[in-house]
């Protein structure tokens, strides 16, 4: 189940002028989370929805015998809902002891990227996204948006 | 915390425990030298542990009781509940010193002089005395003397150097015998001799190597083990499921294997962590000695089964709610001595406990033969906590009151005590046993006693479910609330669906299902958990009927699955206030799925509302079941939009069809002229269908004013005994009960008088002349049928649904020009209340009527000679109009 990601060895070495990074797409965004923070990336699982669970989660998942709530993405950052059919990946984080999968359209490589080059947000960004964001890395062709995965795990109940 | 430190606590906290069940044995059998003998070793024991790890705090206080004891095991002293009461006293001490020992891992700072000099005034007391024991000399033990014992702590028989010895030898007890210490290891060094005292308190003098046979594992190991297993189990069925699918296949034999291995694996893991029900309760006998001193009661407690095996997690939850029972059953259930054999009882009280298995459930009894609980002081405070109003009281059966001690913040305690009567308790407990999926329920009997049933399962970790799906989603319903599966119809129409099934009939959309002439709420999974609309073709559903607390209920679903074995684990944080829901696990295919939490569903949809309350905050109590025993006449018609309804007939003054051109409009509101006048005319549900010739109507009249409620068709009368099954939270009904074999909706007349505009129950005569008359009645309906023909007939009611309250009514001093009351009621009857009327008090020459089914010349006499005035037969309502018009205006017969 865990699919075929290219990690490099510099991957590994992480300092501090260096992030490692996960990089995702999400319609059509490319963004990136914390390398350290993931601890699978799973391709497209069976997911049980949970009734009268808050919108953004997509269901839960059994990943090796754990049960994995999964957290969609793009409803968590307000964007349209992926096509039905549409094959979707995800990348597992945990806190406070439970896992959750991040549901995402892509999950691509690992990128190991000089902290230098790091950008805040520009203040025109989204309100939305930038309460996710913790900052930007300007790619040769592409910006890359950094997820802040506490913040993406916040999801408030009904209560 | 020091390792030595964290032992020693350990240790001694089971020691205490012991010590607790010891002393209360002991004061029973003072005799009992072996009690006395333990107890003496494990104080002793507690003692020199602390003299050897430096708290000389702990081991003044311990070696003060010490000392105390010691005189009772040379019989130097003999043992007085005073003198228990004062070792306990110190006991209690050391239980403080040690919880906070733990906290912080230093003594904390205190004085005990006071404790200490009253144990010594206790070991002076009367009776030779050794010289040695009065001077508490002070202890000196030198650590290097202690380190000799930690090779071999089992088998070192104890020699001058060794802790536990020098200590007491110098201290009064010269002739303690040494074999008594032979199985107490000088305590800290190690776990796992230590676990002995608890294990083997009989061993006294004993040189079996018992160690051996018993290891001390932390739980978090036993824990894991369990999770494990718990894997195991569910991999297990993953390979089954995969196995069925492939016939003849060479993994057959082994997966059989395999499969009865997991079994016999789970089932022994599961064994370590089951602890007999006896270690919840070794707490209880002080507790309850201490309450039988606190309150001068006499209390006998026996426990039963107490070896009935637990899982140790379920063991935990269950303590404190069976603490607080025994608390409440002490002070509330039982009463004093002088109550009790004023009540022909034996003075001592009895509270039982009783644990035995069922069925894979724990089921614990805990019974008491006091007072039973007061159904008059529940009602009230009911009633003055706005928990349900008088007349939804009324109609309650004794049961159902009685659950109301479940509820939020309800205690009857006239006072507040000490012990118990906070109104925080019983529905903490309640709740506290359904978050392990238990049940708990109450029995009384009035002067018997009060008998608690609680329902557990045995372990939370593996539990079996049943698998149903609704709208294509599948989820698991622990099998412990399941009752039955019903297959019903859902259409009464469909070709396919076989008509011997039951079918599911709607009131208004709510579906409901009779079973064996009973009516039971039903629920749509889809619809509660929002699964959409799309309904399965086949036609048929099933019911899963489920039982919550006493109230039953039923889940519709699409289909029903088997059941299988799953491992609850919680859910999310982020969906913990879904409380739909209990858990979710993985099934054998590796699907996760969600567990439903019944009694969430049931405080959702608001069946079994004892325990509850947050679904209905906001909402009016709402009565389960009115009854009345006699039949009454029914009207039975339909409102617009086709809707079974039935009014009392008693209630309506006329029916009538008037032609459609006679509606005619005022002020926005239809209205007819009828016989001269204006009467204003109400629509029973939707607007009424213009394209009709006629419009049927139902008059209900009051004086010289009248009313017209339209509906579609007037289409029957029957006689019917009425039991209200279901209320219902729609205006304008009172509830639903089967008449004529078809679920009914009952009209709520008040409503839709009220909805005329009118004001019924303005006066239109001079006050002077408007009489009062108080109406006892314990059926429900019944005062709410003749209380607006009362007052339509000029007379002021007060009614009161039982005689007890009526009384208080009289001693609160309220003034009623005559009395109605029924014959047959629950607990005071119509004569027994007769007869306390007449007997004295301020209503003693008040005009009393009652109202009786029975006749004849015999039952008149007796009616008579109780005392009433005269009487009625309960169904004639112009007669009851009458004989109060003619009694109000002469002065009533003296009694005779």
């Amino acid at each position: 189940m865990t699919t075929d990601v290219l990690v490099s060895d510099r991957a590994e070495a992480v300092s501090d002028d260096r992030q490692v990074l996960v990089t995702l797409t999400i319609a059509g965004q490319l963004c990136g989370v914390p390398a350290m923070a993931i601890r699978d990336i799973l391709s497209d699982q069976p997911i049980t929805r949970i009734p009268l669970a808050p919108p953004e989660i997509a269901g839960s998942l059994n990943l090796r015998g754990r049960i994995v709530t999964a957290i969609d993405l793009r409803r968590r950052l307000g964007l349209p809902s992926a096509p039905s059919d549409a094959r979707r990946m995800s990348v597992v984080a945990e806190q406070g002891g439970e896992l959750y999968a991040l549901l995402v359209d892509q999950v691509s490589e690992v990128m190991s990227l000089a902290s230098a080059a790091f950008e805040p947000n520009p203040p025109t960004l989204e309100r939305h996204w930038a309460a996710f964001s913790n900052g930007i890395y300007p790619l040769e062709g592409s910006l890359l948006v950094v997820l802040d995965i506490p913040t993406l795990l916040a999801v408030s109940g009904r209560d | 915390m020091d390792e030595l430190l964290a032992d020693f606590l350990t240790e001694t906290n089971e020691s205490l425990a012991e010590l607790d069940s010891a002393l209360v044995k002991l004061e029973q059998a003072p005799d009992d030298a072996q009690t006395l003998g333990l107890i003496f070793r494990l104080v002793h024991t507690i003692k020199g542990t602390c003299g050897f790890l430096g708290l000389p705090r702990l081991e003044k206080v311990a070696h003060a009781g010490e000392n105390v004891l010691g005189r009772l095991r040379d019989r130097t002293l003999a043992v007085t509940p005073d003198i228990v009461t004062q070792v306990l006293a110190a006991i209690d001490r050391i239980k403080v010193i040690v919880i906070q020992l733990g906290e912080t891992g230093t003594e904390p700072v205190g004085d005990d002089a006071s404790l200490i000099a009253a144990l010594d005034a206790v070991a002076a007391g009367d009776g030779p005395v050794p010289a040695a024991a009065i001077e508490t000399t002070p202890i000196e033990i030198t650590p290097t003397e202690t380190i000799s014992a930690e090779t071999a702590p089992v088998e070192t028989a104890p020699t001058d150097a060794a802790p536990v010895d020098t200590a007491p030898t110098g201290n009064g007890l010269p002739d303690a015998p040494r074999g008594s210490f032979a199985d107490e290891p000088p305590a800290p060094q190690a776990p796992v001799a230590s676990a002995m005292p608890a294990e083997a308190p009989n061993a006294a003098g004993g040189q079996q190597p018992v160690a051996a046979q018993t290891i001390r594992v932390t739980v978090d190991v036993l824990e894991d083990l369990m999770t494990l297993v718990g894997e195991l189990v569910l991999t297990r069925n993953q390979l089954l499921q995969l196995a069925r699918t492939q016939e003849n296949s060479a993994f057959t034999a082994p997966l059989q294997r395999l499969s009865h291995i997991t079994s016999d694996l789970q089932e022994g893991v599961m064994k370590t962590r089951m602890q007999p029900i006896g270690n919840a309760w070794n707490k209880l006998p002080r507790l309850v000695r201490d309450l039988s001193h606190d309150m001068g009661k006499r209390i006998e407690l026996t426990m039963l089964g107490a070896d009935t095996d637990l899982d140790r997690q379920i063991l935990e939850l269950i303590r404190d709610p069976l603490t607080h029972m025994i608390r409440n059953s002490a002070d509330h259930g039982l009463e004093t001595p002088a109550e009790r054999k004023a009540a022909g009882k034996p003075e001592a009280g009895r509270i039982v406990l009783n644990a035995f298995h069922e069925g894979g459930h724990i089921v614990l009894e805990m019974s008491d033969d006091g007072r039973g609980l007061n159904v008059d002081r529940i009602r009230a405070k009911a009633l003055a906590s706005s928990l349900a109003s008088e007349a939804e009281l009324a109609g309650m059966s004794d049961e159902q009151i009685h659950r109301f001690i479940f509820k939020p913040g309800f205690s009857t305690a006239a006072t507040v005590s000490a012990v118990s009567g906070r109104g925080v308790g019983m529905d903490v407990v309640k709740t506290n046993i359904e978050k392990i999926g238990g049940t708990v329920d109450v029995e009384s009997t009035p002067g018997k006693g009060t008998k608690f049933t609680v329902k557990i399962p045995l372990t939370l970790a593996i539990v079996s479910a049943l698998i149903v799906e609704a709208r294509g989603e599948r989820f698991a319903i622990p099998q412990i609330s399941v009752v039955e599966l019903v297959r019903a119809r859902l259409n009464a129409d469909d070709a396919n669906a076989n008509p011997g099934e039951p079918l599911i009939e709607r009131i208004n959309d709510t579906p409901v299902l009779r079973l064996r002439s009973q009516l039971l709420p039903l629920v749509s999974l889809a619809d509660l958990l929002e699964l959409g609309t799309n309904a399965p073709a086949d036609g048929v559903a099933d019911v899963i009927v489920a039982q919550v607390g006493t109230q039953m209920m039923g889940v519709i679903v699409d289909r029903v699955f088997d059941t299988e074995e799953i491992v609850v684990k919680p859910v999310a944080p982020i969906l913990r206030h879904i409380t739909m829901f209990s858990g979710n696990t993985i099934l054998g295919d590796g699907s996760v799925i969600m567990i439903l939490d019944p009694n969430g569903i049931a405080r959702r949809i608001g069946v079994g509302s004892a325990g509850g309350g947050e679904s209905r905050l906001g909402h009016p109590q709402r009565v389960d079941a009115r009854s009345s025993a006699e039949k009454t006449t029914m009207l039975l018609f339909h409102a617009d939009g086709g809707q079974r309804m039935a009014v009392p007939l008693g209630l309506v003054a006329r029916l009538e069809d008037i032609p459609r051109e006679r509606i005619e409009w005022s002020c926005g509101a239809p209205v007819t002229q009828y016989r001269g006048r204006l009467m204003p005319l109400v629509a029973l549900g939707q607007a009424p269908d213009a394209g009709r010739p006629t419009q049927p109507l139902l008059v209900f009249a009051d004086g010289d004013r009248s009313m017209g409620l339209m509906v579609e068709e007037i289409t029957d009368v029957v006689e019917e005994r009425l039991d209200i099954e279901l209320s219902h939270p729609r205006p304008g009904t009172m509830g639903t009960a089967v008449i004529a074999g078809k679920a009914t909706d009952i009209l709520d007349t008040n409503y839709w008088l009220a909805q005329a505009g009118q004001d019924w129950t303005r006066d239109t005569r001079p006050p002077a002349a408007r009489r009062h008359v108080l109406m006892v009645d314990d059926s429900d309906f019944f005062r709410h049928l003749m209380a607006p023909r009362l007052n339509a007939a000029g007379i002021d009611v007060t009614s009161v649904g039982s005689a007890a309250e009526a009384l208080r009514l009289r001693d609160g001093g309220m003034r009623f020009d005559a009395i109605v009351s029924d014959l047959e009621m629950p607990g005071i009857d119509g004569l027994q209340f007769a007869r306390t009327l007449r007997a004295g008090g301020a209503w003693a020459d008040r005009p009393l009527i009652a109202l009786t089914a029975l006749d004849g010349p015999q039952h008149r006499a007796a009616v008579r000679e109780a005392g009433f005035t005269g009487h009625v037969a309960k169904n004639d309502q112009d007669g009851l109009i009458a004989s109060l018009r003619a009694c109000l205006n002469e002065p009533a017969a003296t009694p005779g």
